[in-house]
């Protein structure tokens, strides 16, 4: 079933997720428009990477649902959802370790490969000519576009953070996603490799056509390149718009620093010094 | 001393050596995947040596088809424990998992003397039985088959690993469980393939061991040997097992000879407590060490 109905090309409505007593997700609604870049913000334990492992299939909310293109995603198994077309990197990377960077990327692909065992193991005329497109166009498109080519042989573990976070964006992408699910693309990252990885963002979605939901905490970044903010905070959505709309949302600046307003905290601390002075007093 | 004795010896270890390694790869494919310490590699040897023994004497089947016949129910054999005892452990600790296939073990054993009795079997002869000679040095013709049996399974397991699709993906379950669940990989079916090839491989190594042999219910004790092989070679490297099964083989066969036949498991426990001593992870195996 195409998207053509509606435009959105995921809805999730009333999502629920609890560990034992915890509610990690209470209620958490949003969109995603597609061609769109939608960041997911919230301070810490927000609950922003719940979101994204309901999503990619790793947690079983207690309710709510995730229409994704025209389907529905629950009870879906990671691999399902990878076919249609969900593609994810992790907050803590996940690379192959041990393989190198092209097998890494080949592996992508995986669950759009035919070849049977004793195909491969003959490496017949059909396995030889999948085998060689997938590598055409892993290197033409993948490995140039992301400027990897020199390390494609180098086994993961050598490259450094920044270069790794690279190789999971080209595997992600090799699983031609239609909705590409970053879990903090630039997270401990230098300023030059944070400006490089925005620009990769933004060209997927340029010349790919491929929509992006992410999670990230650098501010400039989610600001400078989003169309569309949910922020959460203990689970729950309190702000969801255009960044700007965001930005000046009172709840949102209360969530990040506690209190937006200045006046109030200074008559606190007023009332608990004067507090603490008359205690002394009174011994 | 007699050099081409030395050398009949040495190439005895290594033919047994080669059945050593063939059954040490059953276990690290298992332990690789699914991160379990199957203690019970031995009686699924067994297991596979029994069905063949039925296919072949009982039903009087031929060769051709009490082969394949006795692979095909070893495969299931390990997709049912997968299933059934494995799955369900999934996220306990591994020292769980590990007694659940230590009871695996003495089930089996129960399971082949309550179908089969605990008497001794012969299977049918299926080697050829001619002796092969080397220079001066003799050869059994049953070690020397079961060797190359062993040396050409190893080769396709090998080739599948490195270049089958499946292969990557059990590498690739191996290296990281959720990024290999997010690419697309399906990870339980990865489980239950490693488990079904392992079970096979298995079989195929009690078929050649039980025609060198003779079944028992107690031939089990071939695991024995088989994880000294893989504690020596490192639980999670197919290298390890390959080379630690030659050596084993050897340090058996010379023990067995030189010393005494009742030598032969002590040299090998003897190897196994000093490789615990100098490397515990194993010749090949990586740094970090599971206590059980």
């Amino acid at each position: 079933m195409p998207a053509s109905a509606s435009q959105t090309l995921l809805k999730v409505d009333g999502l629920s997720l609890a560990f034992g007593g915890v509610k990690a997700l209470n209620g958490v609604s949003f969109s995603v428009e597609p061609g769109s870049i939608t960041s997911v913000i919230g301070p810490n334990g927000a609950g922003k990477t719940s979101v994204f492992n309901t999503l990619s299939g790793f947690y079983r909310p207690a309710a709510g649902t995730m229409i994704f293109d025209g389907h529905d995603l629950a009870g879906l198994s990671p691999p399902k959802r990878a076919a249609l077309g969900l593609a994810r990197s992790f907050q803590n990377i996940a690379l192959f370790r041990g393989m190198t960077v092209l097998d890494n990327i080949k592996l992508g692909r995986h669950c759009h490969l035919k070849t049977g065992a004793l195909q491969a193991l003959f490496y017949t005329p059909a396995a030889r000519r999948e085998e060689e497109q997938l590598r055409r166009e892993i290197e033409e498109r993948i490995i140039d576009f992301l400027e990897i080519d020199h390390i494609r042989k180098a086994p993961v573990a050598a490259l450094s953070y920044g270069l790794q976070k690279r190789v999971e964006l080209a595997r992600a992408l090799a699983m031609r996603p239609r909705l590409l699910l970053l879990d903090e693309p630039v997270a401990g990252m230098n300023r030059e490799e944070t400006e490089d990885m925005a620009r990769f963002i933004l060209e997927v979605r340029r010349e790919w056509g491929v929509t992006v939901l992410m999670v990230e905490h650098d501010m400039g970044m989610v600001m400078d390149l989003s169309d569309h903010v949910v922020v959460l905070n203990f689970g729950q959505v309190i702000a969801d718009g255009r960044p700007a709309e965001v930005q000046g949302n009172p709840e949102v600046v209360k969530a990040y620093l506690g209190s937006g307003n200045v006046e109030a905290l200074r008559e606190r601390f007023q009332r608990a010094a004067a507090a603490g002075a008359q205690a002394r007093r009174a011994a | 001393m007699d050099w081409w004795l030395l050398f009949e010896i040495t190439l005895a270890g290594v033919g047994t050596g080669g059945l050593y390694a063939l059954t040490g790869l059953a276990f690290v494919l298992i332990y690789k995947a699914t991160r379990v310490v199957n203690i019970a590699i031995g009686e699924m040897l067994m297991i596979g040596a029994y069905v063949f023994f039925s296919f072949a004497a009982g039903l009087a089947l031929p060769i051709w088809l009490a082969v394949p016949g006795a692979l095909l129910v070893s495969a299931a054999f390990g997709a049912v424990v997968e299933r059934t005892l494995i799955r369900p452990m999934l996220g306990e600790s591994p020292i769980s998992s590990f007694m659940v296939t230590v009871g695996l073990a003495s089930m089996l054993v129960g399971l082949v003397e309550l179908v089969w009795s605990a008497d001794q079997q012969r299977l049918p002869e299926f080697l050829p039985a001619k002796h092969i000679v080397i220079g001066q040095a003799f050869v059994s013709p049953k070690i020397f088959y079961g060797f190359w049996i062993a040396v050409l399974l190893i080769t396709a397991v090998l080739l599948l690993f490195r270049y089958w699709r499946g292969g990557v993906a059990l590498r690739a379950t191996a290296a990281d469980q959720a990024a290999a669940y997010s690419v697309g990989i399906n990870v339980p079916r990865v489980f239950s393939m490693t488990w079904m090839a392992a079970a096979a491989i298995a079989g195929v190594a009690g078929i050649v061991v039980g025609s060198i042999g003779g079944l028992s219910s107690v031939m089990g004790v071939f695991g024995l040997s088989v994880l000294v092989v893989v504690i020596f070679g490192g639980l999670d490297s197919v290298a390890g097992a390959l080379v630690g099964g030659v050596i084993v083989g050897v340090i058996e066969a010379l023990a067995g000879f030189y010393i005494g036949g009742e030598y032969k498991l002590l040299a090998t426990f003897s190897l196994l407590v000093l490789i615990l001593m100098i490397r515990p992870y194993g010749l090949f195996g990586t740094h970090e060490i599971e206590r059980l």
